[in-house]
C-alpha cells in the first residue's frame, strides 16, 4: 500500500493530559509521528494540534477515527487533499567565518530570511516557509557548516473561509 | 450545602443509582471510607483490588448496568489495571475510583503515589485526576455517563486525599454536557436502504453478532432479524446469548474454536452481516481470506471498529437496538419472497456440515471435561449464569453450554485474564442474587483470584465452582502438543491444592468426581448447596479443544478431533 505524509489539524479541549492521550495513541497503535505542533487557539480553552504523519490511506482514516474517539478531541481536519497553507520556521546557526559571511548574508536575501543572532563565528538564521524551501536553503548551508539547528515542526491551515 | 469531596462523592454514587461497591481500604481513601460506612451503599470487601474490577464487571454484565470500584492509591490503583484492561478489551461500564496522595504531594513521589492516570491512559475510555473539590461532582457525573453511553468502557476518578476531605459550598451538578463526546446511536438511512437490497439478493446470507449486541440489549431484534429473513447466525465468544443457542438457525460460535458449520458458512457466505462485532483475529483467523466470497455489512457504535480489519461492503456506524429496530422496519415493508424456497439449498448445506462434523468428544473411562459441561447445561436446564476462566475450560464452556439469553455468558474475550470467573461470578452472584451462577474454571486459572473464595463467605454468596481439573495449563500445552512437538515447558501443574479442603478452608463445600458416573451426583449435589462450593472434576489431562484453526490459517481450515 502507498504510504503518503498527511498533515491533520486537531482541535482538543485544553486540559492536562491532552497531549500525552495524542502521543500515547500514536505510540501505542505504532502510527507515526513526523512533527507535532501545539499552542492555544483564541479561545483560552481549545488548542490547536497540528501532526504530520504518514501512512496508508486504511491507516491515515484509523488515526482520524481513533483521534475523535478520545474524549477531549472537539475535531479532527484532514488537510491533505484540501486547499492548505503550511509553515514551519527553523532558527539555523551556521558557521560564519569572515571569508564566509558575504556568502550567508546573500543567501538569507535570497530565501529572504533574518539574521536573528550573530556570533564571531556564526550567524543564526530564521525562516519561514514550506518544507521544500526548507529543505532548499539547508542544503544550500551544509557545505559552509550548520553548527545547530532547531525547527517547529509544520502548522497549517486550511484556505476556506473558515472551518471551525 | 457545605460538604466534603468525600460526601459529595457519596451524593453523586446515590444518584447514579449505585447500590453495591467492590472495594478495599487503604489511607488515600480512609476519608471516602468514612462517609461511605454512613451510606446504605453495600461496599463489598473483596481480598485483592483485582478481584474488585473482575466484580464489577461481573455485576455489570450480569444486570445490564454499570460496576464501581473504590481502591486506594499506589498498590491499590495498580491492582486494578488488569481488570480495567479487561473491562476495556469487553467495552463493559465500570467506573473506578482510586484515592490519590494530596495535590501538594503528586509528583514528588510521596508514599504510595503512583500514576494511575498515566497507566491507566491506554486502556480506559478515559480518565481523570480531580484537582479541586469543586470540580469532583461534575467529574463523577461525566465518568458514569461516558462509561455507560456510546461504546462503554471502564472509566477511571483519581481522588487525592485532600481533595476528598475539603469542605466546600455544594451545588448539584446540572446536566452534564460534552461538546467533544457525541457518539452515533442512529444509523444513516441510506446506508441501512442499501443493506436492505443486499439482504434481498443475497443467496447465502450469514449475520455475525458480537458483544455489541448484548451491550446495547438488542437480542430481540436480532432474533427479529434472523427469523423473519431465515438467516442463519453465528456469534462470536462475546456475542454468545445474544441469539437462542436453541434456535435452529443458530451456527455455533465462530473463530479458531468456532464450529466447523459456523466456519464454513463464513467461508462460503455471499453476504455476512457483521452486528456488534470488531473482527478480532481470534474471529478472523487469515483475513486476505476471511469470508471471501462476501459482500459484508458492518454494523457499530464504534467508527474505529468499521474498515479496522476487514474491509466491508457497507459500513454502518449506530447503536445495534436502534439499528436493528429500523432495519426490521424496513425489511416489513420489503417482498422478501418465498424464503423457504430461497434458502432451502443454503440451510441444507449448512445441515450437512453440522450432521458430518459435529462438535464431538468420545466419553470413556475417564471423565471428559465436555461431559461436564454439557451435564451442567442439562442439570441447570441451561439457565445458570456462567463466567469462566481463561483456556481450554472457557473454550468448553463457550461450546458445550447452550445460552438462550443474553448476559448469562461473562468471559474475559478480549484479554483473555486467568482468574477473572470467580470474582465476576461473585459479582453476578450479587447482581442476580436469585440465580445460580457457576464459575466454569481451570486449575491453574482458579489459583489466580482463589483468595476471592473469602469475600463469598463473607457475603454469604453461593456461587459454584466447577474445576475442570486436568493438571496442566491446558490451553498452552494443547499448542505446544500441536506447535512444538509436545515439548510441554512449564505447562505441567506439579502441586495443586487439594481443592476440596481448599473450599473447606474457606468455609465453602468441596467436592470430588474423579469417575464419569460421579459427575452427575457431585454436580446435583454441589449445585443445591445453598453456599459456596468448589467441585473439583479430575479430567482427562490431555484433551485438547476442537476445532481449532492455527493462528494466522483460513478459519475454514480447521483441526477437528
Ligand atoms: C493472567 C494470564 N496469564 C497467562 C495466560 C496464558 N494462558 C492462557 S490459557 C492458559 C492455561 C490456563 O490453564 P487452566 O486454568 O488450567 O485452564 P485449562 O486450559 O487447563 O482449561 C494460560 C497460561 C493468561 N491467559 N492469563
Ligand atoms: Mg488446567
Amino acid at each position: 500500500m502507498i504510504e503518503e505524509k498527511h498533515v491533520l489539524s486537531i482541535l482538543v479541549e485544553n486540559q492536562p493530559g491532552v497531549l500525552s492521550r495524542i502521543s500515547g495513541l500514536f505510540s501505542g497503535r505504532g502510527y507515526n509521528i513526523d512533527s507535532l505542533c501545539v499552542a492555544e487557539t483564541t479561545e483560552p480553552n481549545v488548542s490547536r494540534i497540528t501532526i504530520v504523519t504518514t501512512g496508508s490511506k486504511q491507516i491515515i482514516e484509523q488515526i482520524i477515527k481513533q483521534l475523535h474517539k478520545l474524549i477531549n478531541v472537539i475535531k479532527v481536519i484532514e488537510l491533505t487533499g484540501t486547499e492548505f497553507v503550511q509553515r514551519e520556521m527553523a532558527l539555523i546557526k551556521v558557521k560564519a567565518k569572515p571569508e564566509h559571511r558575504a556568502e550567508v548574508l546573500r543567501m538569507v536575501d535570497i530565501f529572504r530570511c533574518k539574521i536573528v543572532d550573530v556570533g564571531l563565528e556564526h550567524y543564526t538564521i530564521e525562516i519561514t516557509g514550506d518544507e521544500d524551501k526548507l529543505s532548499a536553503i539547508l542544503s544550500l548551508l551544509k557545505p559552509l557548516g550548520i553548527k545547530e539547528i532547531a525547527k517547529t515542526g509544520i502548522i497549517a491551515l486550511s484556505r476556506e473561509p473558515k472551518i471551525v | 450545602m457545605k460538604l466534603t469531596g468525600a460526601q459529595i462523592l457519596m451524593e453523586v454514587l446515590k444518584e447514579e443509582g449505585v447500590k453495591t461497591i467492590f472495594g478495599f481500604p487503604g489511607g488515600a481513601v480512609i476519608d471516602i471510607y468514612d462517609e461511605l460506612a454512613k451510606t446504605d451503599i453495600h461496599h463489598v470487601l473483596v481480598r485483592h483490588e483485582q478481584g474488585a474490577v473482575h466484580a464489577a464487571d461481573g455485576y455489570a454484565r450480569a444486570s445490564g448496568g454499570v460496576g464501581v470500584v473504590l481502591v486506594t492509591s499506589g498498590p491499590g490503583a495498580t491492582n486494578t489495571v488488569t481488570g480495567i484492561a479487561s473491562a476495556y478489551m469487553d467495552s463493559i461500564p465500570i467506573v473506578v475510583f482510586t484515592g490519590q496522595v494530596p495535590t501538594q504531594l503528586i509528583g514528588n513521589d510521596a508514599f504510595q503515589e503512583v500514576d494511575i492516570v498515566g497507566i491507566t491512559r491506554p486502556c480506559t475510555k478515559h480518565n481523570y485526576l480531580v484537582k479541586d473539590t469543586n470540580d469532583l461532582a461534575r467529574i463523577v457525573k461525566e465518568a458514569f455517563y461516558i462509561a455507560q453511553s456510546g461504546r462503554p468502557g471502564p472509566v477511571l476518578v483519581d481522588i487525592p486525599k485532600n481533595v476528598a476531605a475539603t469542605r466546600i459550598d455544594y451545588k448539584p451538578p446540572k446536566k452534564i454536557q460534552l461538546k467533544s463526546y457525541n457518539p452515533t446511536y442512529k444509523p444513516n438511512m441510506r446506508q441501512l436502504s442499501k443493506a436492505v437490497s443486499l439482504i434481498k439478493d443475497a443467496k447465502k446470507p450469514v449475520i455475525f453478532a458480537g458483544g455489541g449486541v448484548v451491550l446495547s440489549k438488542a437480542s430481540k431484534e436480532i432474533t427479529e432479524l434472523a427469523q423473519k429473513t431465515k438467516i442463519p447466525l453465528t456469534s462470536s465468544l462475546m456475542g454468545l446469548g445474544a441469539f437462542p443457542g436453541t434456535d435452529p438457525l443458530w451456527l455455533g460460535m465462530i473463530g479458531m474454536h468456532g464450529t466447523y458449520r459456523a466456519n464454513m458458512s463464513t467461508g462460503a457466505c455471499d453476504l455476512l452481516i457483521g452486528i456488534g462485532v470488531r473482527f478480532d483475529d481470534r474471529v478472523t483467523g487469515k483475513t486476505d481470506v476471511f469470508a471471501s466470497q462476501a459482500k459484508i455489512i458492518h454494523i457499530d457504535i464504534d467508527p474505529t471498529s468499521i474498515q479496522k480489519n476487514i474491509p466491508v461492503t457497507i459500513p454502518i456506524v449506530g447503536d445495534c437496538k436502534i439499528t436493528l429496530g429500523q432495519l426490521n422496519k424496513l425489511l416489513d415493508k420489503e417482498d422478501l419472497g418465498n424464503l423457504n424456497e430461497k434458502r432451502k439449498k443454503w440451510l441444507e448445506q449448512i445441515e450437512e456440515w453440522k450432521s458430518t462434523k459435529p462438535l464431538a468428544y468420545v466419553q470413556k473411562d475417564i471423565i471428559k471435561p465436555q461431559f461436564v459441561v454439557e451435564k451442567l447445561y442439562e442439570l441447570t436446564k441451561g439457565k445458570a449464569i456462567i463466567t469462566t476462566e481463561v483456556g481450554q475450560n472457557q473454550m468448553w464452556a463457550a461450546q458445550y453450554y447452550h445460552f438462550d439469553k443474553p448476559n448469562h455468558f461473562i468471559t474475559s474475550g478480549g484479554l483473555g485474564v486467568m482468574g477473572f470467573g470467580l470474582p465476576a461470578a461473585i459479582g453476578a452472584q450479587l447482581a442476580c442474587p436469585k440465580k445460580l451462577v457457576v464459575d466454569i474454571a481451570g486449575d491453574g486459572s482458579i489459583q489466580m483470584n482463589i483468595q476471592e473464595m473469602a469475600t463469598a463467605a463473607q457475603c454469604g454468596l453461593p456461587v459454584k465452582v466447577v474445576i475442570l481439573n486436568n493438571g496442566y495449563l491446558g490451553m498452552v500445552r494443547q499448542w505446544q502438543e500441536l506447535f512444538y512437538k509436545k515439548r510441554y515447558s512449564q505447562t505441567r501443574i506439579e502441586f495443586a491444592p487439594d481443592f476440596v479442603k481448599l473450599a473447606e478452608a474457606y468455609g465453602a463445600v468441596g467436592l470430588r468426581a474423579t469417575k464419569p458416573e460421579e459427575v452427575e451426583e457431585v454436580l446435583k449435589k454441589g449445585l443445591s448447596t445453598p453456599k459456596a462450593v468448589i467441585m473439583d472434576f479430575v479430567v482427562e489431562q490431555e484433551e485438547c479443544v476442537y476445532p481449532m484453526v492455527p493462528a494466522g490459517a483460513p478459519i475454514t481450515e480447521m483441526l477437528l478431533v
